[in-house]
């Protein structure tokens, strides 16, 4: 028996990991800390609700490419593209990467650069405290491209992160870097398939009074498989905000990991899911944490579950309140709506407060269609599926309504109701 | 144009009969108006006519021009021109005024194989029949009834019927909550409605919404049926009196009421 068979899976993987070039003292360190924390199992605390089986195996279940049918996501909207063809830096689908205002390298390409060097695998590796994000370690290590954006006035227009998928076995590992400089602000929109398996990680490092919007759109492509890590830093004055918007997909792990180092910042993240159990699995994950160090400051953290047919969601967000981070406002809420009785929701909030003047809330729902609003609609002649698709749509308007522009949430909302559209009944 | 004969009707969940025999036939172009003591199954009889789920009709029929309402649909039922004000108007966070009425007049376009209204046309009926609602762009914007005030939500039911143009229109207690200035607001609104084609079936406590929407018929209802049906004359003689002689006449105990 040859020493490759009697590996597990984990081990398996961890021998495959390679070290790309560019960024070798980061990328060594990351493989240190997953190397000393290992890949997650069943019995790790943040992972009883997600079984980690597909992201560990050395090889991705293999997806058929997607078609996708409906018109270009922001396809309205003047941005710069930047595509990502299963992971490759796909040059003839691109916009040229230049933008006043805005430096924007390629990860494969930027060698060392000065900035770069002392961000990338900063964040994720102070995120890897109290909790291990075993996934997050092995990007840094391994990740073949991503972009490196340093913003350092008001971007003339967003950045908009394309993936692709093409090929049924690609694996892609990306991991971006965005760094806004003292009162800089840019939108980084984020959406595609990216591959049959896709690890796909963001530093963001938020400078005084810098805003950095996100909008992602992921999923859409039923057998895909992802797990997603955004590390912010966010300083003082300053503004963060994400938003997701996920709809299909086999198995999703979204974490967000935010730290508040600045006084009277701001940190919003929300998402909305949708997902049909009959057009394959549906198991989404969002797992937050937050963290004030810092007084006077706000987070928010707003998740809506839409689940039919036996989907599952979960949602495991965490408000931690350091010691002398008075005046703190959080504020969390995670809901799910169930359309049947097969689909599921679990929830963990939790909240750790060290201050003593802090104002923290947080709730957690789980319910059916509210029949009287049902039947308000009907008997305005709405039929029943109609007026279901417009409840959905209400039940998760308040995540919706984090996403500070009009035309991106006119972006988002036309999704859903695509999404509305083809999971009736 | 509504035809109700011998309905009798039980909550599904629980094994108790709300309505025992309803009769009442409302002609076209008839304002008829059911007053009646708490407990005396008016709402139900609207929610049964207009097809909430919860109830089961164990006897009788209702048609509406001869089609039978309780087989149908709810929307299929507002299709043919059947329309309830809500007691309660239900508030949907997230969702427009102005969607919802659109959609809402779309569908029933659809249903009955019209066209689908233009955004264009559409914003002009909506304003030209809000207006004399008075109710404003601000209210048309907002998510449908979420902060609006009891006599706002009423208005806005009020206004839906004008849009929708119903031939049976059903009003459920539209007088509560409501201070006289929006009460007259309502009726207002309502007395426009009114012509010879259509007609109404107004449901209410109180007297005073009848002085401002004249019935040509008043019914009374009590322990799930109607027991005295007469002119406008019934109305002021309830109010004067209240229920308890008629009650006592037909043998029900004032325990129901």
């Amino acid at each position: 028996m040859s020493a490759v068979e009697k590996m597990t899976p984990a081990e398996a993987r961890l021998a495959r990991v390679t070290l790309p070039e560019g960024f070798g003292p980061q990328r060594r360190a990351a493989l240190e800390r997953l190397t000393a924390m290992g890949l997650p199992g069943r019995r790790d605390e943040y992972w009883r609700w997600t079984n980690p089986t597909d992201f560990i195996a050395p090889e991705p279940v293999a997806a058929a490419p997607f078609v996708d049918d409906e018109p270009e996501l922001f396809g309205e909207i003047d941005r710069l593209k930047i595509v990502f063809r299963d992971g490759v830096f796909d040059a003839e689908a691109s916009d040229d990467l230049t933008m006043s205002g805005v430096e924007i390298l390629r990860l494969a390409e930027a060698g060392d650069v000065n900035w770069a060097s002392s961000l990338y695998g900063t964040l994720e590796a102070n995120g890897q405290k109290p909790v291990v994000r075993p996934f997050a370690a092995l990007n840094t290590a391994s990740a073949t491209d991503g972009v490196l954006i340093r913003v350092t006035g008001k971007a003339e227009k967003p950045v908009s992160l394309i993936y692709t998928h093409e090929s049924e076995a690609s694996d892609p590992i990306l991991h971006h870097l965005v760094k806004l400089e003292e009162g800089a602000e840019i939108t980084v929109l984020e959406n595609g398939p990216a591959g049959a398996r896709f690890n796909k990680l963001m530093e963001v490092d938020v400078a005084k009074g810098a805003r950095f919007h996100h909008i992602r759109v992921q999923g859409r492509d039923h057998e895909l498989r992802a797990v997603t890590g955004i590390f912010a830093r966010v300083a003082e004055e300053s503004l963060f905000k994400s938003f997701t918007l996920t709809s299909n997909g086999v198995l999703t792990r979204n974490e967000c990991v935010i730290d508040i180092v600045g006084d009277d910042a701001n940190a919003h993240v929300a998402g909305a899911a949708l997902g049909d159990g009959k057009t394959g699995a549906f198991h989404h994950d969002d797992t937050i944490f937050i963290t004030h160090d810092a007084e006077r400051c706000e987070s928010r953290q707003v998740f809506k579950k839409v689940l039919k047919n036996g989907a599952q969601g979960v949602f495991q967000g965490k408000i931690l309140v350091k010691p002398g981070a008075q005046k703190t406002d959080g504020y969390q809420i995670s809901q799910s709506l169930l359309l049947d009785e097969d689909s599921q929701f679990l929830a963990k909030p939790e909240l750790e407060i060290y201050a003593d003047d802090v104002q923290c809330s947080h709730g957690s729902t789980t319910g059916a269609i509210d029949e009287t609003a049902l039947f308000y609609l009907r008997s305005r002649g709405v039929p029943v599926e109609e007026a279901t698709a417009l409840l959905v749509l209400s039940f998760v308007a308040d995540a919706i309504e984090e996403i500070e522009e009009e035309r991106f949430r006119d972006a988002i909302l036309t999704r859903l109701e695509g999404w509305l559209s083809r999971h009736r009944g | 144009m509504l035809e109700i004969k011998n309905l009798h009707v039980k909550l599904e969940e629980e094994d108790k009969q709300i309505l025992k025999g309803v009769n009442l036939t409302v002609e076209a172009g008839k304002v008829h108006a059911i007053m009646g003591p708490n407990g005396s199954g008016k709402s139900t009889l609207s929610y049964v006519l207009s097809g909430r789920d919860g109830y089961e009709v164990t006897e009788g029929e209702a048609e509406l021009d001869g089609m039978d309402l309780l087989e149908a649909e709810p929307e299929e039922r507002a299709a043919a021109g059947l329309f309830l004000a809500f007691q309660y108007p239900v508030e949907i966070p997230g969702v427009g005024n102005m969607t919802f009425l659109r959609t809402a007049l779309n569908a029933q376009r659809k249903a009955r194989g019209e066209e689908e209204i233009s955004a264009g046309d559409f914003l002009k009926l909506v304003r030209e029949k809000a207006k004399s609602l008075k109710i404003d762009a601000d209210m048309l914007k907002r998510p449908v009834n979420v902060g609006f005030s009891g006599g706002e939500k009423k208005r806005n039911e009020i206004l839906q019927m004008a849009l929708l143009e119903p031939k049976m229109c059903i009003l459920d207690e539209t007088d509560s909550g409501l201070d006289v200035d929006a009460m007259r607001l309502v009726a207002e609104g309502v007395n426009a409605l009114r012509d010879e084609k259509r007609s109404f079936l107004v449901i209410t406590h109180y007297q005073r919404l009848l002085d401002h929407i004249k019935p040509d018929v008043v019914h009374i209802m009590a322990d799930g049926r109607i027991i005295e049906t007469g002119g406008p004359e019934l109305a002021l003689e309830v109010e004067k009196n209240g229920y308890a002689d008629l009650l006592a006449k037909h043998g029900i105990s004032e325990v129901m009421a």
